[in-house]
């Protein structure tokens, strides 16, 4: 597989590259909705730049406007003001090229059809040939541990198995950028854990751009190479927090003083943004 | 979110609402006038050659007399109309020439005949909940009933309670109610077994007995089904009436007023009782939803966002 | 409820040996004159065994109930025999207590089957044939008995024979009224709701508009148009298959603008982030969503298509066809014809019900209520 094998090149040589393009490049965005008579102020005065192979977090208490920032990245807001770049373009011409894959809070799978097809739902849809669709559908689903259940219907595996079969779906087409809008959300802990560790793994071995969403600080510092605190209506991203842990972590990581000290600045600026609007 | 928007907001789709059902209705009416020139028009082609065979009719005169046709195949909204003001008008509500005489016949019959299968269909539907016995060997058949053209047999019972001197509204009432008490038993079945073991599991732990939980859970449960099925079973009710009244020779009612007008081949009174009956039909169900609204307690605002 | 503590006892055995000897002494002693002793010996043997059958207690264990079973299928016989010869006379307060006897037989019996440790669904399977075979049985029996006129109910001995006498008239009714009537109206006003469905749903304005009136339609009388369609396509099977359109057309349109209305936000993102176009979405999602509703619509129109043909036959056709059958035979007082009619209505409307009902279960098996 390419993707896995250029995984550590593109992220050394994406960062000695003087002109290195960046993945994400948002400028002065705000987002207004128009709910009856009264206009609802979702995002406002938002800057942020991702690099190409980071792993970003975006965090901040519900009705942030978390994901609806990951909906304009994604092309499914527009933004009122302010101008957004997706690799270079704008968002609309990376979702028609097909730049990234979405992972959603549900595993949003289709109960008609059988766990290998739903991950060949995406390559159906751009025209590929059955047997490049069959063989990718086989590759993603053993890079999510999941060889085996490919026959099976969606609603025969457990929570955690389905939203797996919804990032090897995202991952079918080999796109660049994968947004996950807090996709373990729903899940118990130990799943969370587990899935968590895999993610990363993943990551490690895919080298793809991936910007998450979530509520969770332990999951956020544990995964990301940056994490983008927001600030409760109107969205406003109140801090930017780096995240230098090793590449290579397991969860052990979670009790050591470098981590908890990354764990309480995120709580920290987490708190200042509530006392905000209290 | 303030609660102004959303009601503002609510009262906005609401309006929307209303000028899409407006629309949807203005083009139907539209319609209704546009299939009436084709299906009336053919048979003026030859009274024009009556009246002159060298004479080309200009489309407008041809368009005012298909509309205005007096044996029309498809009369117009307004035939109709003036043809149910007229009857509704020119004698009193108890002559039989009226049709608002008929529109009772109708009705009583139906709403006997609701009544009764209601009834009979809520005290099964809880024999059915309570008696395991019962729901093992009678239920698959109510529910394969469903499936059979029931309606087949209502002119052989009007026959036959003909036969053992039953002869006007009973009849009637007797098929609209069969046909009622089908889908009220099997719809009030469900709701009774709406309640899930953890509300069943709750009034167990007060020690409710059987009574107390149909009263106090089953019954307030199954409100939402019963009204459903009610509304179901009121529209297949006057269906049953209608069906009657059409098998008995046309003696009286909305059903008897198209047979006879059928007989006579009048298209005008036929569509008029038609669409007297669609009216009355809308009508029943609408008093039964206002009844819903009337004994259910109303349903939470949907929150916004 | 001192019966849930004690130790098992057969009641059931004995009640139901006790009306063993009933149907015997009616069978000596039938005629009018019959034998007072006779009748008072079975009268209090019926009473005992009412009463024993109705304190109920523990279920018997499972070799005894066979022999409940057997006793209560063998005790239908004795009515039937004693009432081939007529009326029944001076015998008939004893038969009346052997009737409800055997009432109380026969529910102990549905009860036991009911809760036999056998898999549900054959337990249930089972209740649900003997129930119907009882309710023959009863018919049968009242008939006998009260000397019920044909003309006002015949007996289902009679319809029977009516069924096998008239095979071929009634196939070639069925077949004029299934092929010529419901299979054209049901298709043609199925597909009509389909395809107007898909025409509104682009058009948002049009949807919000007809879905209320959707249930105002559905409310509608539409058989009532029989006559009108007569006058306008004539007394052959075009005008049934014309009430038949009208009436399968609302139905489909309804629902299947409700199934495509209620997919997920959610999904329709997914396929947005795929940059999937207007038809792409349709046979991807939300026709597969929807194909729930459409299977509803059909299983509703399978019943009206049927019903729409047979009641619009009653209001004039050619000289053939179940409605036609029907009303030419209650003309002829001939009921027994009218019910074997009825009879093979009902068959054909299930068996076409349940042909739908299999086509849902084979193409939506994944949804929640058919998933095991």
């Amino acid at each position: 597989m390419n993707v896995s094998e250029a995984t550590a090149e593109t992220r050394t040589a994406g960062d000695a590259a003087p002109a290195r393009s960046a993945a994400i490049d948002i400028r002065g965005l705000s987002l207004t909705f128009q709910a009856g008579d009264q206009a609802v102020h979702a995002l406002s005065d938002i800057n942020l730049s991702i690099d190409r192979g980071e792993f970003v977090s975006l965090i901040g208490p519900s009705g942030c406007g978390k994901t609806t920032l990951m909906r304009v990245i994604a092309d499914l807001e527009r933004p009122t003001a302010g101008s957004i770049s997706v690799f270079g373009g704008d968002p609309e011409r990376a979702r028609l090229g097909r730049a990234y894959g979405y992972v959603f809070q549900a595993p949003t799978l289709q109960a008609w059809r059988t766990v290998e097809r739903n991950v060949e739902l995406p390559l159906e849809i751009m025209g590929m040939s059955a047997a490049e669709r069959r063989r990718r559908s086989r590759d993603r689903l053993a890079l999510v541990g999941l060889t085996g259940f490919e026959r099976k219907y969606p609603w025969q595996l457990s929570g955690g198995m389905q939203q797996r079969v919804s990032i090897a779906r995202a991952l079918s087409f080999d796109p660049d950028l994968l947004l996950m809008d807090e996709p373990f959300g729903a899940l118990d802990e130990i799943t969370r854990d587990h899935l968590n560790e895999e993610l990363l793994a993943l990551w490690a071995k895919t080298g793809k751009t991936v910007i998450f969403v979530t509520h969770s600080i332990a999951e956020a510092v544990f995964l990301s190479t940056r994490i983008v605190v927001m600030s409760r209506r109107p969205g406003r991203i109140i801090d930017v927090i780096d995240c230098p842990l090793p590449a290579t972590r397991d969860l052990a990581i979670r009790d050591a003083p470098e981590f908890l000290e990354i764990a309480a600045r995120v709580r920290r600026a987490l708190r200042d943004s509530h006392s905000y609007d209290d | 979110m303030t609660t102004e928007a959303t009601a503002g907001r609510r009262r906005g789709r609401q309006s929307g609402q209303l000028a899409s059902v407006g629309t949807v209705l203005a083009g139907l009416v539209a319609l209704w006038y546009l299939i009436a020139i084709p299906l009336n028009g053919a048979q003026l082609e030859d009274l024009f050659a009556r009246i002159d065979p060298n004479r080309t009719f200009s489309f407008s005169e041809r368009l005012t007399a298909t509309w205005d046709n007096n044996r029309p195949m498809l009369p117009t909204p307004d035939l109709i109309a003036a043809d149910f003001w007229d009857s509704a008008t020119s004698t009193s509500v108890t002559n039989r020439r009226n049709i608002l005489y008929h529109v009772g016949v109708t009705a009583g019959a139906t709403a006997l005949g609701f009544a009764l299968g209601a009834l009979l269909g809520v005290v099964l539907a809880i024999g059915l909940v309570h008696l395991r016995t019962l729901d093992a060997s009678l239920m698959p058949w109510l529910i394969a009933s469903q499936t059979i053209p029931i309606l087949a047999i209502a002119p052989m019972l009007i026959a036959v309670l003909g036969n053992i001197g039953l002869t006007g509204l009973a009849p009637k009432a007797i098929i609209s109610m069969y046909l009622c008490f089908f889908p009220v038993t099997v719809g009030m079945v469900k709701g009774l077994r709406a309640p899930d073991r953890l509300a069943l599991d709750l009034m167990r732990t007060y020690s409710a007995t059987r009574a107390q939980v149909l009263g106090k859970l089953r019954f307030p449960a199954a409100m939402p089904y019963l009204f459903a099925s009610l509304k179901v079973g009121i529209a297949l009710g006057l269906v049953g009436t209608m069906v009657a009244e059409l098998s008995t020779g046309g003696q009286a009612g909305l059903g008897g007023r198209l047979l006879t007008a059928s007989y006579n081949g009048d298209m005008i009174h036929m569509w008029t009782a038609l669409v007297t009956s669609s009216l009355l039909a809308i009508l029943l169900v609408y008093l039964v939803g206002r009844a819903e609204r009337l004994f259910t307690a109303p349903a939470p605002a949907m929150q916004a966002g | 409820m001192a019966a849930r503590t004690a130790a098992y006892w057969p009641w059931d055995i004995v009640a139901a040996a006790l009306m063993a000897p009933l149907p015997v002494a009616l069978l000596v002693a039938p005629g009018p004159e019959g034998t007072p002793v006779q009748a008072i010996v079975s009268a209090v043997a019926a009473l005992a065994a009412i009463a024993l059958l109705l304190a109920g207690g523990r279920p018997p264990a499972r070799p005894l109930r066979i022999v409940v079973a057997v006793l209560a299928a063998a005790g239908a016989l004795a009515p039937l025999a004693t009432l081939r010869d007529g009326a029944l006379g001076a015998a008939g307060l004893t038969f009346l207590l052997y009737m409800l006897g055997y009432t109380v037989l026969l529910w102990r019996a549905f009860a036991l089957l009911a809760m036999a440790d056998m898999p549900r669904v054959v337990s249930r399977g089972l209740v649900a044939a003997a129930f119907g075979v009882a309710l023959l049985w009863y018919w049968q029996v009242i008939v006998d008995w009260f000397l019920v006129p044909r003309a006002l109910l015949p007996s289902p001995a009679a319809i029977g024979e009516a069924l096998a006498s008239e095979t071929r008239l009634l196939w070639s009714d069925f077949q004029v009224t299934f092929f010529l009537s419901v299979l054209p109206g049901f298709a043609i006003g199925s597909l009509a709701g389909f395809l107007f469905a898909l025409v509104v749903d682009g058009r948002p304005f049009l949807a919000r508009g007809l879905l209320p009136l959707g249930s105002a339609f559905s409310a509608i009388p539409i058989v009532a148009v029989a006559p009108i369609m007569i006058m306008w396509f004539g007394s052959g099977p075009e005008s049934k298959a014309a009430v038949v359109v009208l009436m399968t057309f609302f139905p489909m349109m309804v629902n299947t603008l409700g199934g495509l209305a209620i997919v997920d936000r959610m999904e329709l993102d997914l396929m947005r982030s795929y940059g999937a176009g207007y038809w792409t979405r349709l046979l991807k999602l939300r026709l597969p969503t929807a194909l729930p509703f459409i299977f509803n619509a059909l299983k509703i129109n399978a019943t009206l298509a049927m019903i729409g043909a047979i009641v619009s036959e009653f209001f004039g056709s050619p000289l053939a066809g179940m409605g036609f059958r029907i009303s030419a035979m209650i003309g002829r007082l001939n009921l027994e014809m009218v019910w074997a009619t009825i009879a093979v209505a009902a068959v054909a409307g299930s068996l076409f019900y349940g042909l739908w009902a299999l086509l849902e279960r084979i193409f939506t098996f994944w949804h929640p209520s058919h998933r095991r």
